[in-house]
């Protein structure tokens, strides 16, 4: 989230795309309705914030929405497109705000081009794009900094190139390619519209809906740039915010369990940058005009430099260039399907899980289940059993024939250990240990510290394959095979080592070895001053506790970077610093200093100075990007039908599908797994309920109760047609599995009519397997429950997240 | 962890008998009757903060336990609380019943190893399974190690072990993780962001 939970109740509009929050986030949804109530918010003259719901489901989300549009799962670039579309076309977005803080005025190589579908730069080949001609035009000079033309009508500058691109996303073509009527989508176009004023502000809100699609990092971006035309971004009741899913996914993302990056959002390394001179010089940002600050790129250096310190201690100097060389590099693509496709192929030999069941998570389960068998071991850490410490057994594998050496190593549970976790809003909440540890189960992270340090003894006895940066690492706890979560907060706030003390702010970070910090943009949690996420002052006291009535609270807890509530804050005063919204200000000038939250900009840095940073500190253009050369998919989003989908892109219906998705099988060599609409006709998505959380929770009676048995959710008029009533048992199927689950019948999903063609969506909760206590009372059954056995084995181009929430199935009748 | 003083409800039934009950207008005042149940139920609690361990809103939770004679420590409510800017107290069927997991009788509770082809688990010491696994570790990672991939460039990367995890880890297990898994020379390094 660029803002936080409690901050939604601030917003004007809030739009809602691939969300459920109602059910998925019931507790942070108290701040949507608190929105919708407040006589002040809303668009006009008052009378609440407007909640709009696109959504492949009717769901209790819907239920309290001003509106609610049922929309084709997969399609909202399409519809955002349609909104971008409107907004430009009727002058309604913020000017002020395009011209000075986007890169709308930057002015494109004149060779860019978009044609039939494919953005300039195409190789059908390789299935990816060269993205040269994708680049600023520089001015002459040895700067090399951007060109621009601020009256936004050269043709070739990004407003224009937006602009255009968008005038095809017409009302009809959105209700040809997502399904909803025209005259619904030109009245949430009118509520929209308002939010360019610089006196309202809209929220987007969504979750897994949108980045599970082969095209979900264009879908994000889609709402992105909407939300940047009506200058809604760095603003209180405005934003981005994703809806994430697990207690500490936030947190855990930050901290780099991800192959792409190192902790803070460093890029992580490749071959053939030997130093890191090399590296900061392709992975940093560049200065792109005289007035951006490029603060990340400007300082890249210090926090790499500082982390390989934290990691190597005195092993990590000038002389080895702080051991930059025991940074892995990786030959490519290390993300979560192509762990098992690699294993598939044979190259995976081990794999850990921890707190995540591969089997259950898919996508294409009995793929994920064949990857397995392949291993030569597997470790489990968990609390619980799981579909994948349990995945020898599964239906469909012979344990005799299953090879895989299978360790269960019980963990701890949350409640059982201390440390934080960090919240979708980026609040880093620390916990406290309440019980022991249970039976003879033990924390991860001593499972994980002991583990190193029997690796590590091996290496000093027998030797083996680069040993150094095991043996170099540092391991500075008291006790090393038991470390405590208190001195890794500590060390992951960093220090400097010339004064021994902890840092308070990550500018106070060096490139000379002198400073520490595991993750720089934790620097400031635990200050000497102490544990900065165990605040507790909240709502107990309002008025003390939040001084601007923002709802800040800044002293509950701590928010990376540096307690900031909301993320580029700069942008919510305009250019002279003054509240685009007086009466809902993030920052504002006062004359001698900036107030509010805490900025996102020097704090004495004055507005009026000619020299002053553009507001997007972060990036080299110094303003936010509608145009973004970064994205290996195209720079502007454009809509593309899912992998598996019954309809031909209307746009252009030879370049149907994403380019660019990354299609495993075929890159393997694989039998292809994908469907066709003849033979699987109806459009399936999954999704969760209120009662249960992924998987754990098949292990909680109470919850199983409540949510006892996995079904479909069928819409009344296909259920009609195949002779289905609720209750009765059905096989879906799709090119890869099946389920056999109850069918529930109902008017929540439907039919749509695209452009005369009639289609069908279903939808599948996700939390059922063959391991719990349903699964116990149900052993025949729940062979068959796991919803991603449907699921297609294929990834976005740019985070290679898979489609799950768009795809094709068959639906029967079980007799 | 602090002692039970400090929230208002509980010294207003602090001084819970009877007596409170009869006194009010009605003859029975049901919110003071609750108050007061709660009261002996967590009376001389231990008050512990925690985080609910399900979605990410991250809703602030209350937990009360008590030492038994015997030493062990017993949770005997978990509630919201009231107190944070996030949750203000409230919680959904998950964490309204975040106990449950918390006090759950199904956990594997020691090691389990299966070797291939086997039918069935057998339990295993932490010394062993740990001791074996720190073997596989090393193996896998020596067989698969590249130092310098087909163009020349110095990689230092091992192929053939990935880590995933870490959605209901603590922020700082999963610094340390990565931290190691780094150092071990993984790059297949995934949570569930992606999925
Ligand atoms: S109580 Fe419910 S809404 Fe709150 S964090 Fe837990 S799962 Fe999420």
């Amino acid at each position: 989230m660029t803002n936080h939970w409690r901050d939604i109740k601030n917003a004007d509009v809030i739009m809602i795309n691939g969300a459920n929050p109602a059910e998925a986030h019931p507790v942070g949804f108290q701040w949507f309705m608190k929105a919708k109530l407040d006589p002040t918010k809303g668009p006009g003259s008052g009378g609440g914030a407007k909640l709009i719901h696109a959504d492949p489901r009717f769901s209790r989300t819907s239920a309290v929405s001003d509106m609610y549009l049922r929309i084709r799962t997969g399609t909202d670039v399409a519809y955002f497109g349609g909104l971008i579309n409107y907004v430009i076309q009727n002058n309604k977005y913020h000017d002020e705000y395009v011209k000075n803080y986007t890169n709308a005025s930057f002015i494109i190589n004149k060779d860019y081009k978009f044609k039939d579908g494919l953005f300039s730069g195409y190789d059908a080949k390789k299935r990816t794009y060269a993205v040269e001609t994708w680049a600023y035009d520089n001015e002459p000079g040895p700067d090399k900094y951007a060109k621009r033309d601020e009256s936004l009508k050269d043709p070739h500058c990004v407003f224009q190139l937006i602009k255009n691109h968008y005038s095809r996303y017409t009302p009809e073509m959105v209700q040809t390619i997502t399904g909803i009527p025209k005259e619904d989508f030109l009245k949430v176009a009118q509520i929209v519209g308002e939010m360019g004023r610089p006196d309202k502000v809209m929220t987007i809100v969504y979750a897994v809906g949108l980045t599970h699609h082969t095209t979900g990092s264009q879908l994000i971006r889609s709402a992105a740039v909407l939300q940047l035309l009506l200058g809604n971004i760095g603003r209180p009741g405005g934003g981005m915010n994703a809806e994430r899913g697990h207690a500490n996914i936030q947190g855990n993302t930050d901290n780099a369990i991800s192959w792409e990056i190192l902790p803070g959002y460093l890029k992580v390394p490749l071959p053939g940058q030997k130093t890191i001179e090399d590296y900061v010089k392709v992975s940093a940002s560049k200065r792109l005009l005289g007035i951006s600050w490029n603060f990340f790129g400007t300082n890249y250096k210090k926090f790499i430099v500082s982390l390989l310190k934290t990691w190597y201690g005195d092993s990590a100097n000038k002389s080895n260039d702080f051991a930059f060389s025991y940074l892995p590099k990786p030959a490519g693509n290390s993300s979560w399907m192509t762990i098992y496709d690699q294993a598939l192929q044979g190259k995976m030999e081990g794999v850990m899980l921890s707190g995540m069941t591969a089997a259950s998570i898919g996508p294409d389960s009995n793929q994920v289940l064949t990857a397995l068998s392949k291993l030569k071991w597997l470790a489990v850490m968990d609390p619980f059993p799981t579909t994948s410490s349990e995945f020898w057994h599964a239906s469909g594998l012979n344990p005799a024939d299953v090879q895989t050496e299978v360790f269960m190593l019980p963990t701890t549970h949350w409640i059982e250990k201390d440390g934080s976790f960090v919240n979708s809003g980026r609040w880093m909440q620390w916990k406290d240990q309440v019980i022991p540890p249970v039976g003879d189960s033990r924390h991860d992270h001593w499972i994980v510290a002991e583990l190193f340090h029997r690796v590590k003894a091996l290496y000093q006895k027998d030797g083996g394959k680069f040993p150094d940066p095991i043996v170099h690492l540092t391991m500075d706890y008291k006790d090393p095979l038991k470390p405590s979560l208190d001195e890794i907060a500590r060390e992951v706030n960093g220090k400097d080592l010339k004064t021994g003390k902890r840092l308070a702010t990550f500018a106070k970070l060096m490139d000379d070895g002198t400073t520490t910090s595991g993750n720089w943009i934790y620097v400031g949690s635990y200050p000497e001053k102490g544990n900065m996420a165990k605040r507790r002052k909240g709502v107990q006291d309002p008025a003390k506790n939040d001084p601007t009535g923002m709802g800040f609270y800044p002293e509950w807890a701590w928010t990376w970077p540096l307690n900031r509530r909301i993320l580029y804050n700069r942008a919510s005063a305009d250019m002279s610093g003054k509240p685009w919204d007086p009466k809902r200000a993030g920052i504002a000038w006062n004359g001698s200093k900036w107030v509010g939250d805490v900025p996102d900009y020097p704090p004495k840095m004055n507005p009026k100075d000619p020299k002053a940073w553009l507001p997007f500190t972060m990036n080299g253009e110094g303003v936010a990007r509608l145009f973004a050369s970064s994205m290996l998919d195209g720079p502007i989003p454009e809509h593309y039908e899912p992998v598996e989908s019954p309809v031909k892109n209307a746009l252009h219906p030879d370049m149907s599908a994403s380019p660019t998705a990354f299609l495993y099988d075929k890159a393997a060599k694989r039998e292809n797994r994908f469907g066709t609409p003849d033979e699987y006709p109806i459009i399936a998505t999954t999704y969760r309920l209120t009662e249960h959380e992924h998987y754990v929770t098949q292990q909680v009676p109470h919850l199983v109760q409540l949510q006892p048995e996995p079904f479909v959710e069928i819409p009344t008029a296909l259920a009609n047609e195949r002779g289905v009533k609720t209750g009765d048992m059905v096989r879906v199927r799709s090119k890869r599995g099946k389920i056999e689950v109850r069918a529930v019948v109902t008017n929540r999903v439907g039919q749509l009519d695209l452009g005369g063609k009639k289609v069908y969506q279903v939808g599948i909760p996700i939390h059922w397997g063959y391991v719990g206590i349903a699964a116990e009372m149900h052993p025949e059954k729940s062979k068959f429950w796991m919803a991603n056995n449907l699921t297609p084995f294929v990834g976005d181009a740019n985070s290679r997240t898979p489609e799950f929430k768009a795809f094709l199935v068959q639906i029967e009748k079980l007799a | 962890m602090a002692t039970v003083t400090r929230r208002g409800f509980l010294s207003l039934a602090g001084i819970g008998t009877a007596g409170v009950l009869v006194g009010s207008e009605l003859g029975f005042d049901l919110a003071q009757a609750t108050q007061i149940k709660q009261q002996l139920r967590i009376a001389g609690a231990t008050e512990a903060h925690s985080v609910c361990p399900y979605c990410a809103v991250g809703c602030s939770i209350i937990a009360y336990t008590r030492k038994a004679a015997d030493g062990s420590v017993k949770v005997l409510q978990i509630e919201g609380d009231p107190d944070s800017p996030v949750n203000e107290g409230r919680l959904c069927p998950k964490g309204a019943t975040a106990m449950q997991l918390a006090t759950s009788d199904r956990r594997v509770e020691q090691p389990l190893y299966r070797a291939p082809g086997a039918t069935a688990w057998q339990k295993m010491s932490w010394d062993d399974m740990l001791d074996k696994l720190a073997h596989r570790i090393k193996d896998s990672r020596d067989r698969t190690f590249v130092a310098t991939d087909k163009k020349g460039n110095l990689v230092n990367r091992t192929d053939g072990i990935a880590f995933a995890g870490g959605a209901t880890f603590s922020n700082e297990e999963g610094y340390l993780a990565a931290k190691v898994m780094r150092s071990l020379g993984l790059v297949y390094l995934e949570q569930q962001a992606r999925v």
